[in-house]
């Protein structure tokens, strides 16, 4: 590859007690693509999500975001940044609507004194935004914006969240198991939401252990072993075997797939 | 490497989807009355209060008449309520964040004893000991969102905590005496200023009654309207996904108490006005007064759902059966024994509630 990465990661040292969860790990993520990180239980993948989402604090290491070296204390300073997160739990509030969930920690206020001074609310515009934005994503099947979310289904309730990450997302949407508790129609209506923030250009890095849609969305695997980064192959030349193989250490990768 | 593409797509198991049923969620879509009910009391908590409390205002008329449903006495529940009113919109901050606060009557009663104190026996202008009073509030409130947040301590022992700790400084500071009613009205009248009435007709309205409304006008909008006020809902639904979503929940949480805390000592203030002197005994009972009103007022105790509001009716309902009864001429141990069932009813209904199926 000739394009610069969005966003690369080099020795990643992250280590809790005397268990390490990243030994000198690297990470890649190139512009407009979709980049999967497959790796058996154990094998760091959460904490390297979590480096790079702010949610933990390496130890050692570099992370840098368009060239710029960042360090995050918080999830929030690396939304600031432009990296959203659909976490596996979703991270909504049941009992908040809709467009409240959207919004949260980043609401818009009135303009003039109202805003300014009483903090009011621009619920008008917020609904505004909301909607295009889920119906960009293909949402619009959520007849009322301000119902509760505790009302959606699971795909739907995903969708908010990945509607979510992507109305803010300006640099990077992280995406952890995001088919993991769906049924087989609901799953597919993430992966079409996954193809869809793709191709408007946003680079995703996709967290599953699920192959079939790793192979089916990736356009390249990051295989995660011992916490490091084994290698990374292209699905287009790799079996789903190969990609098990080389994550469970059943297989040792050649020079061709070596990172 | 040496796999065909049929064995890298894995086998197909989705092209079978392009048949199947498209209609979503198929339920039998027969409501029963019943579920219809449930439905728009999820959507609407504050409901069962506002129809208890009607319900109820008709039926005291009924049965006690005259004297229950005057001008006069509707009025004078509404003084009765207006403290432990004031006190309930605080509890509600704190339990909409998923908390309870047991400490908001030693607040206050500690804060009337202040102010009290620095006027009466110090000379210090009303004006300013009022002040030390709000500031004093949300300290003590500050104190107790410190202790929940940054000692991860459960607000329930926190505040069983500090409601001991406020309770002996208020002995402490009044030395057990209180402070007489005709003191205050010689050296300091302003800390009675919300025992102001207005009379229209027979209606008494003080203007403890009006701060009260004030207070819940405040917290309702602040509550609904600004991102402050998602937020505590957020928190108090589900604190870890409001953390991940971006709010910094500790920050809000410590915001919440100290806010409480505030609301407590304006209640500090109403307080002298609508009971006169200053007694360091007066509300020892207002802890669990503020959580009954939350409760039969729709909030669930367990963080996130319910209007304030709800809070302000459930105080009301709690003055309307205590009038309607000894009105009634019945014992004052059976409108305890009815508020116990109040509170039980109310808990069941919001659990009833929580059940809604979509």
């Amino acid at each position: 590859m000739t394009q610069e990465p969005v966003l690369t990661a080099r020795g990643l040292v992250k280590r809790y007690g005397r268990v390490t969860a990243l030994d000198n790990c690297d990470f890649d993520l190139y512009p407009g693509e979709v980049l999967a990180v497959i790796g058996d239980n154990g094998a760091g993948k959460s904490s390297l999500i979590k480096a790079i989402s702010g949610a933990v604090q390496i130890d050692a290491g570099e992370i840098r975001l368009e060239g710029k070296p960042i360090s995050f204390r918080s999830p929030l300073e690396a939304r600031d940044a432009g990296i959203e997160t659909v976490y596996q739990t979703l991270a909504l509030s049941p009992a908040l609507s809709i467009v409240d969930n959207m919004f949260v920690g980043r609401e818009i206020v009135k303009d003039g004194v109202l805003g300014r001074t009483f903090r009011m609310l621009d619920h008008k515009r917020m609904e505004a935004m909301a909607r295009e934005k889920l119906s960009e994503l293909g949402l619009m099947t959520i007849q009322n914006i301000n119902q509760p979310v505790e009302t959606l289904s699971g795909g739907q309730r995903q969708g908010v969240a990945v509607a979510r990450a992507a109305a803010f997302g300006s640099k990077v949407v992280i995406m952890d198991e995001p088919t993991a508790a769906l049924g087989v129609k609901e799953s597919r209506r993430v992966l079409e939401l996954i193809k869809g923030l793709k191709e408007r250009g946003m680079p995703i890095v996709l967290i599953s252990h699920n192959m079939p849609h790793v192979f089916e969305v990736a356009d390249r695997i990051h295989v995660h072993r011992l916490g490091k980064r084994l290698c990374v192959i292209d699905p287009k030349s790799h079996s789903m075997n190969d990609a098990v193989a080389f994550m469970t250490g059943a297989k040792e990768p050649g020079e061709a797939e070596a990172a | 490497m040496t796999d065909d593409s049929a064995n890298r797509g894995g086998q197909d198991y989705e092209s079978s989807l392009a048949e199947s049923d498209k209609s979503v969620a198929s339920f039998a879509r027969t409501h029963t009355p019943i579920e219809t009910l449930q439905h728009v009391l999820h959507g609407n908590p504050t409901l069962v209060p506002v129809i208890v409390l009607i319900a109820a205002t008709i039926i005291f008329g009924l049965v006690a008449g005259e004297r229950f449903f005057s001008a006069f006495n509707l009025t004078l529940i509404m003084q009765q309520v207006s403290i432990i009113g004031i006190l309930a919109a605080a509890q509600t901050l704190i339990i909409l964040s998923a908390g309870i606060d047991l400490s908001v009557a030693a607040i206050m009663v500690l804060m009337a004893v202040i102010a009290g104190k620095l006027s009466v026996d110090l000379g210090v202008p009303a004006p300013i000991s009022v002040l030390v009073a709000l500031a004093g509030g949300a300290a003590a409130g500050l104190m107790n969102g410190l202790l929940v947040t940054k000692a991860k301590l459960p607000p329930f022992i926190t505040t069983l905590g500090t409601w001991s700790i406020f309770y002996a400084l208020n002995l402490w500071l009044s030395g057990a005496q209180s402070i007489r009613s005709s003191d205050i009205d010689e050296s300091a009248p302003f800390l009675k200023f919300f025992g102001n009435v207005i009379e229209i007709g027979g209606a008494r309205i003080t203007f403890g009654v009006i701060l009260m409304v004030l207070v819940f006008v405040a917290l309702w909008y602040m509550l609904n309207k600004t991102a402050w006020g998602r937020h505590v809902y957020a928190v108090g639904d589900d604190k870890e996904a409001a953390e991940l979503a971006g709010i910094r929940t500790d920050r809000m949480l410590i915001s919440v108490y100290a806010l409480a805390g505030l609301v407590c000592g304006i209640a500090a203030w109403a307080s002298i006005g609508r009971v006169g002197s200053i007694s360091p005994q007066a509300f020892y009972e207002g802890n669990l007064q503020s959580i009954t009103a939350v409760v039969i007022g729709g909030i669930s105790l367990f963080g996130g759902r319910g209007s304030i509001l709800g809070a302000l009716f459930g105080a009301l309902i709690v003055g309307v059966f205590q009038s309607g009864l000894r009105l009634a001429g019945v014992d004052v141990l059976w409108q305890v024994f009815a508020i116990g069932w109040l509170i039980i009813i109310a808990v069941a209904i919001d659990q009833w509630i929580r059940k809604v199926s979509v």
